[in-house]
């Protein structure tokens, strides 16, 4: 494999122009993804999302200690470093949802009894810190080769007090909002893999809709691209 | 029969009860186990509570100590929970430092104290940037079927409400706290947050308050968390398998109804306490 894949996604041209209902606030701050970047792990990648960026590294499948093997699949560990200090009880919760959701995507039943590790840096924090890990994650995961049934894609919604949603909040929005929604979704059909948050919402503002079907408002199921990476619902 | 049946292929064997839409031990699939609370049982704590969730047993004890406020926010107290799995309550913990479950669960049981500001942290502070309260609140399991998450808000939830503060007062001349044990006041408990879990079975099938069991078998887990105003404080999903927007909105309206249900019991107990 030569070198670096540089994909460099430029933000769309017209800023949220599907979601203008929901208000001015739906664009993405400019994201951008580096793979095969390090040369030790099997796979890895460095996601960025306006200032905030993620490295990740994924180890696997490797060699299990016995006391963690799982007989008929591949035991999934995280590794969530913070930039300073050292990992606390925060960053076990959020080691837990990563590897919740990339356990219900990655076939672990191919690679039995063995380790799939995958590594998290944090580089830096300008908001929206858990959608990059999971974005890191989930491309680190790709470039190692490791067998998926789908990608996933992590995204971070900010409520603030007079209810209107703004998509990849930043630092100072996350602060001043009412709520802040971290949803995963899975990029075959949109469903939900993994959601987290933070501060009070009322049913009548939630970002899914009730329909069968549309998974969430948010996010429109894309056309399918011919060939393509469906990268869910970040890149469209 | 059914028992070798039940030990070589588990999920088959729950599967054929699911599709009769009930469970082994007999509830429907929208079913709550007993639930029971009994509140103000350690004399030594400030407030306490115990609850059980058919077999799942969780106490809660909030002991309330000094400090000093913190110094970016000197009018703000300190609520401290933890959430302690012994070796006693399940075969897969193992006693040392805290585990993963242990932590993940103190840091939701610390998100849900500050998404649904139960407890104003304002309130804690006796004098600003020099003494504040400080409550430290300490959930042990002691039995371990199934739905903790469910368990340890209820159980901080009672044992809030039954903290009594006494009244403190700074001696202006010598600037000590003087404690007057005599005089004790409750908590103002501002919101009363209620979680309901479900356990996700083949991305379709959602059963609420799942056992041990039925938690190892599922596919994933859901946890709501809804205040009285019906607002959530936490939609926790962390991972498994997808889930629709019709299906959660199922489950809301599901977590609407033990709200209810938990209020209801909430009120019947604290009602039923005689004055100390």
């Amino acid at each position: 494999m030569e070198g670096s894949t540089q994909t460099d996604a430029k933000i769309r041209t017209d800023y949220g122009t599907d979601s203008s209902s929901r208000g001015p606030g739906c664009s993405l701050r400019h994201f951008a993804c580096e793979q095969n970047l390090l040369s030790r792990p099997d796979g890895s990648a460095s996601f960025l999302q306006g200032d905030t960026s993620v490295l990740a590294g994924v180890y696997g499948p490797a060699e299990v200690k016995v006391s963690k093997e799982i007989f008929n699949k591949a035991t999934l560990e995280v590794i969530l470093r913070p930039k300073i200090g050292l990992p606390g009880v925060a960053e076990k919760s959020r080691e837990r949802l990563i590897r919740n959701t990339c356990e219900a995507v990655v076939l672990g039943a191919l690679h039995p009894r063995t380790s799939i590790t995958i590594v998290l840096q944090v580089i830096s924090d300008a908001g929206s810190l858990l959608a990059c890990c999971l974005n890191a994650a989930c491309m680190a995961l790709v470039d190692a080769g490791v067998p998926m049934q789908a990608l996933f894609c992590g995204v971070t919604c900010a409520l603030d007090t007079d209810g209107t949603l703004m998509l990849d909040p930043t630092a100072k929005q996350e602060k001043e909002a009412r709520a802040v929604l971290t949803f995963a979704l899975d990029s075959v059909e949109q469903k939900l893999l993994m959601s987290t948050t933070k501060g009070l919402f009322s049913d009548a503002e939630r970002p899914w809709s009730g329909e069968e079907g549309d998974a969430f408002g948010i996010f429109p199921s894309p056309p399918a691209s011919p060939g393509g990476w469906r990268g869910g619902g970040l890149s469209r | 029969m059914a028992a070798g049946f039940k030990t070589v292929e588990p999920l088959e064997y729950y599967r054929r009860f699911l599709k009769e839409n009930c469970r082994p031990d007999g509830r429907e699939l929208g079913e709550f186990r007993a639930t029971t609370v009994n509140v103000g049982s350690i004399s030594t704590a400030d407030g306490s509570a115990l609850v059980k969730l058919g077999n799942t047993a969780v106490i809660c004890g909030v002991k309330a100590e000094f400090a000093a406020p913190p110094p970016d926010a000197p009018n703000k107290g300190y609520v401290v929970p933890n959430v302690d799995l012994p070796p006693l309550c399940s075969s897969r913990f193992r006693s040392g430092p805290p585990g993963e479950e242990a932590q993940v669960a103190s840091q939701f049981v610390a998100d849900v104290i500050e998404n649904s500001q139960m407890i104003r942290k304002e309130d804690l502070c006796i004098s600003p940037g020099k003494l504040a309260w400080v409550l430290y609140c300490d959930l042990i399991c002691l039995d371990c079927d199934g739905n903790l998450l469910d368990a340890c808000t209820f159980a901080l939830l009672a044992a809030l409400r039954n903290v009594q503060l006494p009244e403190v007062t700074i001696n202006q001349e010598t600037a000590l706290a003087e404690v007057n044990l005599k005089k004790k006041s409750h908590l103002n408990v501002r919101t009363h947050p209620v979680a309901t879990s479900f356990a996700v079975f083949d991305d379709t099938l959602l059963i609420v308050d799942p056992t041990g069991e039925e938690e190892r078998l599922a596919a994933g887990a859901l946890t709501l968390v809804m205040d009285e105003a019906g607002r959530l404080c936490c939609l926790h999903k962390p991972g498994g398998g997808g889930l629709t927007g019709a299906k959660l909105q199922d489950c809301v309206s599901r977590a609407v109804t033990r709200h209810r249900e938990v209020k209801k019991l909430m009120d019947e107990v604290f009602k039923s306490m005689k004055p100390k």
